[in-house]
């Protein structure tokens, strides 16, 4: 499953994308396994509140199941216009 | 639908022109230029640049979603998007949607809808560099608030 990041969770995290092997079954459970490797992640995914997700490109929520995703991508609240 | 994301500069008089000879006869277009506020100008704040990073996987589907909800729920003859990423400097253009409507009500209500669903639905983040170090730009809750109304 490849992941991405964007904006500052791209910088706390220090890369923007990276693949990874998970048997996470939800999005919530992947972010516990992330914050559990580096603190750099524990640092990135810290609130929640300020996070986004979107599962193949299309913008989803935490407690979404991961069956079948190929892509996560995790970034902060939209700025766009 | 016309919906371009580049990183390169447009001339927002020159696309509204167009854009408008394109719809002759559809009796009334609106349009928005965003532009990146200048360091002099209350709220500019001593900006020198923007760095817009956008999800290009992402980006294309989510404002083409959007533009079809506006054309579905509007009259529209026809609308255009254009949103820049990359490098920006104060008084460059940054976006600007156009609208067009038989009637002058749904042109506006329809530039006015996708302004607000830019803001928060597609995946665009600002990041303000100035003399004093570089901020991204947070989203506002009233940005967020603002889609309730639709």
């Amino acid at each position: 499953m490849d992941l991405l990041y964007f904006a500052w969770v791209r910088e706390r995290i220090g890369l923007p994308r990276e693949r990874v092997e998970t048997r996470a079954a939800t999005v919530a459970q992947l972010i516990e396994e992330l914050k559990a490797r580096e603190p750099r992640y524990a640092a990135a995914f810290a609130d929640l509140n300020s996070l986004r997700v979107a599962l193949d490109q299309k913008l989803s929520s935490f407690d979404a199941p991961l069956a079948g995703v190929r892509e996560v991508a995790f970034f902060p609240p939209m700025t766009g216009g | 639908m016309d919906l371009r994301v580049q990183a390169e500069a447009f001339d927002a008089g020159a696309e509204l022109n167009a854009f408008t000879a394109r719809v002759s006869g559809a009796g009334a277009v609106v349009s928005f230029t965003g532009v990146v506020r200048d360091a002099g100008q209350p709220q500019g704040g001593g900006l020198q640049r923007m760095e817009i990073e956008h999800y290009p996987g992402m980006t294309q589907a989510a404002i083409t979603e959007i533009m079809g909800q506006a054309l579905a729920r509007w009259p529209l003859v026809d609308a255009l998007v254009i949103h820049r990423f990359g490098t920006l400097h104060p008084g460059d253009p940054i976006m600007m949607v156009a609208t067009a409507s038989p009637h002058r009500e749904a042109a506006f209500q329809a530039a006015e809808f996708l302004m607000d669903y830019l803001k928060s639905r597609a995946p665009f983040w600002k990041k303000e560099v100035g003399a004093e170090g570089a901020a991204w730009v947070a989203a506002r809750d009233e940005d967020e608030g603002a889609l309730g109304r639709w």
